[in-house]
């Protein structure tokens, strides 16, 4: 809970009630079989057999330490630990929004939140800002090679808000590209943690820059999301799509103001709608 | 002066293997990678870790094959009785120094080449055993940065006074002009790690002055492990969808 405290604006004591009594709630739903692990914890293994040890662990004198804090996951014969709250590590195919930080003479360098920035040779993009990529290849000194496809849903990214959240908050899934219809939004979740939720951007020529302003209500919009998914990030929920919309849907049903979302009473209902839609699906 | 009463009672009315309160949180800052903030007693220390990151400096990059870690470690001007003059001096210096070398023989380096970790530690409040909170403090901010480690650095500080082995001194016990060991370990794998100490002891003396310390160090690391697990549940529960 001291966690929360930090991150949260100051909350009222019937605030605090409600907000503990919904994490009591989905502490009990989760799942009982507690694997998680601090660094240098022993992981049992069956030594008879052979394992393999993958990340976050290490092998000291015929006993397997943990090397970090986090999950112990045994898949097959392969245990490893899924840390949380450690920076974004790389994987060939993964789509990754980024923010290009420096232009030298072949490449861009670009800002991943992760161990090094990645590097981005590409000569079609003119000005720097947020570039969505996919992550090609991993060269063998460590810097990341970005690739980018030759599609209009890949490239620098206009109009619209870059947010930064834990990378492990967002999951791998078949989509990170989301188009929400109804409020014509682009929402794209990068698996380094980084959300860009923008203007819906039709396919056009990349080389015409499109000065037109955006409307009041999608402005507004673009906002509403941004902050449903800085409240899902403070208290440390998972980011997905269905999520992010329910919670919008929620401060549009309560008639919430847009910045009173970051408030203290949007994240007490916040974490009861999470605890109620867990219930459900328990 | 006396700093122990006939009855073993200490200034503060500790027995002499008796440590201060320790207060420990994870996560305080919310911008650096991993933070924590470490009370022993009054003695309050804020740390923040940033990286692995990309190398800002290139001219400190010597090895390719390690990550480069860098300590920094400054008193706040309001943190000792007298306002400090200057924030950086040769202790605080010296005292970088010594905790990096600590730290860096706990991170597993050699698994982050081409980067940089950064661990920032500012000393709020100043009462003895600073550099032991800052160790400390250093640990968890790491273990929350999810960096790899051999082990968790645990420290802790012993003295000598009236032919007593004392533990966990306070700013008026280290003042006394006694010895003042500091002591730092990876528990598990029950290695010493940093061994400082000031004034002169006698060998037997000084064997139970660091046995003392010992002891010390492993009951912070229980404490230490505690805040670590309640975290990492904590975390683990309210991400799982």
């Amino acid at each position: 809970m001291k966690n929360l405290k930090v991150e949260l604006p100051p909350l009222k004591q019937t605030q605090k009630v409600r907000l503990e009594r919904a994490m009591e709630l989905i502490k009990s739903l989760s799942s009982t079989t507690n694997n998680s692990v601090i660094v240098a914890d022993s992981i049992s293994v069956n030594h008879k057999e052979a394992f393999l040890k993958g990340h976050g662990t290490s092998l000291i004198d015929g006993d397997l330490l943990t090397t970090v804090c986090g999950v112990v996951i045994n898949v097959d014969k392969l245990v490893y630990v899924r840390t949380l709250r450690a920076r974004y590590k790389p994987e060939v195919g993964d789509i990754v929004v980024g923010r290009v930080i420096k232009v030298a003479q072949s490449h861009w360098k670009v800002e991943l939140n992760s161990t090094q920035d990645g590097v981005l040779k590409l000569s079609s993009i003119n000005m720097p800002d947020s570039v969505q990529v996919q992550v090609g290849e991993t060269q063998r000194d460590g810097s990341l090679q970005l690739l980018l496809a030759r599609s209009h849903k890949y490239g620098k990214l206009d109009k619209g808000q870059l947010l930064k959240v834990d990378p492990y908050l967002v999951k791998r899934s078949n989509l990170h590209f989301h188009f929400i219809e109804t409020l014509v939004i682009d929402l794209i979740l990068g698996r380094n943690g980084f959300i860009w939720v923008g203007e819906h951007a039709q396919a056009h020529d990349p080389m015409v820059v499109d000065d037109e302003n955006i409307s009041s209500k999608t402005r507004q919009n673009i906002l509403r999301i941004g902050n449903a998914i800085r409240v899902l990030s403070n208290l440390g929920f998972t980011v997905t799509l269905e999520v992010i919309m329910e919670t919008f849907n929620l401060s549009n049903m309560e008639n919430i103001d847009i910045h009173d979302m970051v408030g203290s009473e949007f994240h007490v209902l916040v974490t009861e709608n999470q605890a109620e839609r867990r219930r459900r699906c328990a | 002066m006396e700093y122990v009463n006939p009855e073993g009672l200490r200034l503060d009315g500790r027995r002499f293997n008796e440590m201060r309160q320790i207060v420990a949180e994870v996560g305080v800052v919310s911008k650096a990678d991993g933070s924590a903030v470490f009370e022993m007693g009054n003695t309050k220390v804020i740390a923040a870790v940033y990286g692995p990151r990309e190398i800002q400096n290139k001219s400190q990059q010597k090895k390719n094959d390690h990550a480069v870690v860098l300590c920094e470690y400054s008193m706040a001007q309001f943190s000792t009785g007298d306002r400090r003059r200057q924030k950086f001096d040769r202790r605080s210096t010296e005292l970088s120094l010594v905790i990096r070398q600590t730290m860096e023989a706990c991170i597993l380096t050699e698994l982050m080449p081409h980067s940089q970790i950064d661990i920032f530690l500012q000393v709020l409040q100043a009462d003895g055993g600073t550099r032991s909170a800052c160790i400390n403090a250093a640990t968890l901010a790491l273990a929350d940065a999810g960096i790899p480690m051999r082990d968790l650095a645990v420290s802790c500080s012993a003295g000598y006074l009236n032919s007593t082995p004392l533990l966990d001194l306070n700013y008026v016990e280290d003042s006394a002009g006694g010895a003042d060991v500091t002591v730092g370990i990876l528990p598990k794998l029950d290695k010493v790690t940093l061994l400082q100490m000031d004034a002169k002891l006698p060998m037997e003396t000084f064997e139970t002055v660091f046995a003392l310390a010992s002891e010390g160090c492993k009951a912070i690391a229980e404490r230490i492990r505690e805040v670590l697990q309640e975290n990492t549940k904590q975390l683990e529960y309210r991400r799982a969808a």
